[in-house]
C-alpha cells in the first residue's frame, strides 16, 4: 500500500581506514517519520548526506524516489529540504532575504517566491523578524528559520540532522510542535537524533545505530517491548554502594544494568519490585518507578548510554 | 507524486553535459551577492577604486615630475603618468580579483558553510564558481570603468584603442579570480592567505608598472614576462598606448589559460569538498 521513497542495501561508507557506514540496509515509505538513533559518531549523519545528494558512498545500492542520489544528484536534490545540524544561514541577508535567495538557488521565480514568504514566517513564527539580519536571532529562531528555509522549494522529503541539538526545553518544545504539524501534513521526515525522547516523540519507525551498524529497527514502542520490559526501576545506594548492591538486586528482577549513579531494575511491575527490597531490608537513599525508555533499548543493545 | 517546481526546472537539465556540476543558475548565486552587497559598506567598495588613482598621482605626478618622458618600448615617447596608468589599471584589476576569490570565499568556505547550503540544493559546483567569479567581474569592471574615466581626461589614455583596456582588465580579473578561487580551495586555516600577498607584492614592484623591464638582465626579464600581471600590464600598456600586434592575442589566450584552468580545478575541488 504505502511505496517507498528511500531503499537503501548494502550502505558502506568509508573515510580511508575509517568505516563510518558499515553495510546497513533500511527503507523509508512515503509520509513516515523516519528516525535515526544513535550516539555522536555513529554513522547517522554521514547516512544522512548520502541520502541527501552531498556525500558517495564507498558501496552498496542507494536508491531516493527511485534513482540513485550519485548520478543524479541536482534532480534528487531538488525533491529533498535540507536542514543541516551546523547552521548555514547566510549571515549576510536578513531573514526574509534568506528564504528568496534559497529558492532562487532552485531556480523558482521571484513571483513564486514571494508568494510563499509570508506563510514560510508564519510557519517559523518570525514575522516580526522578517527584516532582522539572521545573526540577532536566537538559536531556536535560527533553526526554525532553517526549517521554513527548506520548505521553500516544496520538497517531497525533509532531512534534518538532530534539529534540537544545542536549544533549551522551551525552544525544543517549539520546534517538535512545528515538526509535528509537518508530519500531520504528510511530510515524510527523516530525523537524526541522539535523544531519545526526540525519537520517543517524533519518529514512527527507527533506526537504532551504534559504530556504524544497525542495531535495532522498528518503531520506538516495538523495540521497547522487544529490548526491553514494561517498567524501569532505578534505585541509588550512593555511588560506592551501587557496585556493592547489584549481586543483591540481581534476584529481584529479570536483568539489572549498573550505572556509575545508579541501579537500572527491569521488571513488569517496579512497584512490587520496590517493595519486595525494602521488605528484604535493603534502603535505598532514592528509588523511581518509569517506563521504559529508547535510552533502555539503546543501553540494552550497546551496553553504553546514548549521551556521555 | 505531484512535481514541484524545484522538481521540473531540476528535471529539464538531466542528462544535459556536466548536469551534475552545473545546473545553468549561476545568475542566483550572482543574484546573492547583488543582496548582501545592498547592505555592505561601501567603504570596502571605494577603496578599490581609490587605491590605484592615489598611486597615480603620488608616483605619476610626483615622481613623474623628476623623469619626464618614458620610452614605453618600440621608441614611442610617453609621460611617466600615462606609462604607469595602465600598469595600475592592471594591477587594481588583480588585486580586486584576488580579493573576492581569496578572503571573501575563504570566509564563505570556511566560516559561514555559505556553500554548503548552496550546494544542498539542486545547484551544482560549478554554479557557485561561476557565480561568485561572476561578481569580482562585476566589480572590476566598475573599477576598470571608474578609472578609465579619471585618467582619459588627464591625457593619459592617447589612444582610442584605451577603450579596449576595460574588457582586457575584466579579463585579467576573470583569470586571477579563477586561479584565486582554485587555490583557495586547498586553504584551511586563514594564516595559509598570508602566501597570497606574500606572491603578490613582489609581482606588483617587479612587473614593470614603474619603469620598463629593460633595466632587467634578459633572463629575469623572460621570467618577469611570464608572470600573470606583467603579461597584464603589456597587454593593458599597449591598448592605452595604442601600440597594436597580433602578439597581443598571446595574452588573451594566456588569460583564457588561467580561466580554464582556474574554473576547472574550483568545480572539482568544490564537489570534491561538500561531496566526500
Amino acid at each position: 500500500m504505502s511505496e517507498n521513497l528511500i531503499e537503501v542495501q548494502g550502505l558502506t561508507k568509508k573515510y580511508g581506514e575509517f568505516v563510518a557506514v558499515n553495510g546497513i540496509d533500511f527503507h523509508v515509505r512515503k509520509s513516515e517519520s523516519f528516525g535515526f538513533l544513535g550516539p555522536n559518531g555513529a554513522g547517522k549523519s554521514t547516512t544522512m548526506r548520502i541520502l541527501a545528494a552531498t556525500s558517495r558512498r564507498t558501496s552498496g545500492e542507494v536508491s531516493v524516489l527511485g534513482r540513485d542520489p550519485e548520478i543524479h544528484g541536482p534532480q534528487i536534490r531538488a525533491h529533498l529540504g535540507v536542514v543541516p545540524q551546523e547552521g548555514n544561514l547566510d549571515v549576510q541577508l536578513t531573514v526574509t532575504e534568506n528564504l528568496y535567495i534559497y529558492g532562487r538557488y532552485f531556480g523558482l521565480s521571484s513571483k513564486f517566491i514571494r508568494s510563499k514568504i509570508d506563510d514560510l514566517l508564519e510557519f517559523a513564527q518570525l514575522e516580526e523578524k522578517r527584516d532582522t539580519k539572521v545573526d540577532a536571532l536566537s538559536g531556536g529562531m535560527k533553526r526554525r528559520l532553517i526549517i521554513a528555509r527548506s520548505l521553500v522549494s516544496d520538497p517531497d522529503i525533509l532531512i534534518l540532522d538532530e534539529p534540537t541539538t544545542g536549544l533549551d526545553p522551551q525552544a525544543r518544545h517549539i520546534l517538535w510542535d512545528r515538526l509535528f504539524r509537518l508530519k500531520e501534513d504528510g511530510m515524510t521526515l527523516l530525523i537524526t537524533t541522539h535523544y531519545m525522547d526526540e525519537a520517543e516523540q517524533l519518529c514512527d519507525r527507527l533506526i537504532v545505530m551504534d559504530k556504524g551498524s544497525i542495531m535495532s529497527e522498528g518503531s520506538p514502542a516495538e523495540l521497547i517491548r522487544e529490548h526491553s520490559t514494561r517498567e524501569v526501576l532505578e534505585v541509588r545506594f550512593g555511588s560506592e554502594q551501587n557496585v556493592r548492591m547489584a549481586p543483591a538486586m540481581e534476584k529481584f528482577c529479570d536483568r539489572i544494568e549498573v550505572l556509575p549513579d545508579r541501579i537500572l531494575l527491569y521488571t513488569e511491575d517496579a512497584e512490587a519490585v520496590l517493595e519486595e527490597i525494602v521488605g528484604a531490608g535493603h534502603s535505598p537513599k532514592t528509588s523511581l518507578v518509569r517506563r521504559s525508555s529508547l535510552e533502555d533499548v539503546f543501553l540494552r543493545l550497546t551496553g553504553r548510554s546514548l549521551i556521555d | 507524486m505531484l512535481l514541484s517546481a524545484a522538481v521540473a526546472i531540476a528535471e529539464r537539465r538531466e542528462g544535459k553535459f556536466g548536469d551534475r556540476y552545473y545546473a545553468g543558475r549561476s545568475r542566483a548565486v550572482l543574484e546573492r551577492s547583488f543582496i548582501a552587497f545592498k547592505s555592505s559598506t561601501w567603504f570596502v567598495v571605494l577603496s578599490g577604486f581609490v587605491e590605484p588613482v592615489l598611486y597615480l598621482f603620488s608616483f605619476g605626478y610626483g615622481v613623474g615630475r623628476f623623469i619626464g618622458n618614458i620610452d614605453a618600448g618600440s621608441g614611442k615617447m610617453v609621460s611617466y603618468a600615462a606609462f604607469i596608468a595602465p600598469a595600475l589599471l592592471a594591477t587594481s584589476a588583480m588585486n580586486g580579483a584576488v580579493y573576492d576569490s581569496t578572503w571573501n570565499v575563504f570566509f564563505k568556505m570556511n566560516q559561514s558553510r555559505l556553500y554548503h547550503g548552496m550546494l544542498a540544493t539542486s545547484l551544482g559546483p560549478l554554479d557557485v564558481a561561476l557565480g561568485e567569479i561572476a561578481w569580482a567581474l562585476m566589480r572590476g569592471l566598475i573599477y576598470a570603468i571608474g578609472f578609465m574615466a579619471v585618467v582619459a581626461p588627464m591625457g593619459l589614455i592617447p589612444s582610442w584603442w584605451g577603450v579596449l583596456a576595460i574588457p582586457a582588465a575584466v579579463l585579467i580579473a576573470f583569470g586571477f579570480a579563477s586561479v584565486g578561487m582554485a587555490i583557495t580551495s586547498y586553504f584551511t586555516r586563514f594564516q595559509q592567505m598570508g602566501a597570497i600577498n606574500i606572491a603578490l607584492l613582489p609581482m606588483f614592484l617587479f612587473s614593470g608598472s614603474f619603469y620598463p623591464l629593460t633595466v632587467f638582465p634578459g633572463w629575469i626579464q623572460a621570467i618577469i614576462k611570464a608572470l600573470p600581471l606583467s603579461q597584464a600590464i603589456q597587454l593593458i600598456r599597449a591598448l592605452t598606448l595604442g601600440v597594436m600586434q597580433v602578439g597581443l592575442l598571446v595574452h588573451v589566450l594566456y588569460f583564457l589559460v588561467m580561466i580554464t584552468f582556474g574554473l576547472f580545478i574550483t568545480t572539482r575541488r568544490l564537489d570534491a569538498l561538500f561531496m566526500r
